[in-house]
């Protein structure tokens, strides 16, 4: 199986959890066990659009019990004989081996999965930035050369590229110590806010400049936080940013 | 059955709550870490091939590069 394996690099490790909430899209070559016509095919492969449940396999890494996936589309592209190519979006821990043989099984002929590519990985996509092993070897082996250390950077992204999809809340300057600290963000350090938070969701917490500083949980939805004048809007979860970049600004009680 | 947006679906608006200017004394954006930091911070969109494990694929990426430590994103399995 091939694609989209986004890699983190030491203290980004954090961010990359943020992926788990952000979703994935492959395209699946399929073999169907007989053949089809086609709008049977694509019907079935409609019907598990929504939720599904699925007991992962018995060659996974997690523990077997029946657990619900979100599929968000999926689309017939080709069909040639038994080989049926489609795409499917859906939500991080579907086991598209087991879509397959579930697909087969609706369908009463039996399928199996042929080939798998993930074409995007949350915000990671096929087509931006996608880099081969090859290159790694190739600008490592370069930086060796020159001594150029800053050749590196041609194959990193930013730990931030991970935290594109969820909804994030800007603060100021003075805010960001505290919550590098464990501080939950307070209405009064909030500049800006994204819309489509409810109460519960998990949100990123981020700097004017666009530095990720902490995972956080919302206390409160994208309106409520807009027009709030004080009190509690995220608790912070996890905290993404070295501490003391900012400096701190708040009173400490034990002096 | 009104269909789930995928997460990468969903158009969000930014608020404004406030207006401040950010200092320049602190902090930067992050595409201008110096390098060790850009890559302390860094991911890798890496195209795995199909053969070795995801696993195995973040260990050579991680010996290649001289990292301390790497994660990856969701495994991918090797290849039946």
């Amino acid at each position: 199986m091939t694609g989209v394996l986004p890699i983190a690099s030491e203290d980004a490790t954090k961010a990359i959890q943020a992926l788990l909430l952000s979703g994935k899209e492959y395209v699946c070559v399929m073999r169907l066990h007989h053949t089809q016509p086609r709008d049977r095919v694509e019907a079935v492969l409609g019907e598990f659009q929504g939720t599904i449940f699925q007991r992962p396999p018995v060659r996974s890494s997690v523990k077997r019990r029946l657990r619900e996936r979100t599929i968000y589309y999926l689309n017939l592209l080709e069909m040639k004989e038994r080989n049926v190519l489609f795409k499917v979006g859906c939500q991080s821990g579907t086991y598209i081996r087991k879509l397959c043989f579930d697909v087969g099984e609706v369908l009463g002929c039996g399928a199996h999965m042929q080939e798998l590519r993930r074409t995007r990985a949350g915000p990671f996509v096929e087509d931006e930035g996608l880099t081969t092993l090859y290159d790694l070897l190739y600008y490592a082996s370069r930086r060796q050369e020159t001594g150029n250390e800053e050749i590196i950077r041609e194959v990193f992204q930013p730990m931030e590229k991970a935290l594109e999809l969820l909804p994030k809340i800007y603060v100021r300057d003075s805010a960001v110590s505290a919550i590098c600290h464990g501080a939950y963000a307070a209405a009064p350090g909030v500049l800006s806010v994204e819309t489509g938070i409810e109460k519960k969701d998990g949100v990123v917490i981020f700097t004017q400049k666009g530095e990720a500083v902490a995972f956080a949980r919302a206390l409160a939805s994208s309106e409520q936080i807009l027009s709030m004048g004080h009190g509690f809007v995220a608790e912070t979860v996890r905290v993404l940013m070295d501490r003391d970049i900012y400096p701190r600004m708040w009173k400490s009680g034990n002096t | 059955m009104q269909r789930t947006k995928a997460p990468w679906e969903i158009k969000r608006e930014l608020l404004t709550k406030a207006k401040e200017k950010t200092s320049a004394q602190y902090g930067c954006k992050p595409e201008e870490r110096p390098t060790a930091d850009y890559v302390r911070l860094g991911i890798i969109n890496l195209d795995k091939t199909a053969g070795p494990s995801s696993h195995e694929v973040t260990a050579w990426a991680k010996r290649i590069l001289g990292l301390a430590h790497a994660g990856h994103g969701g495994t991918l399995e090797a290849s039946l």
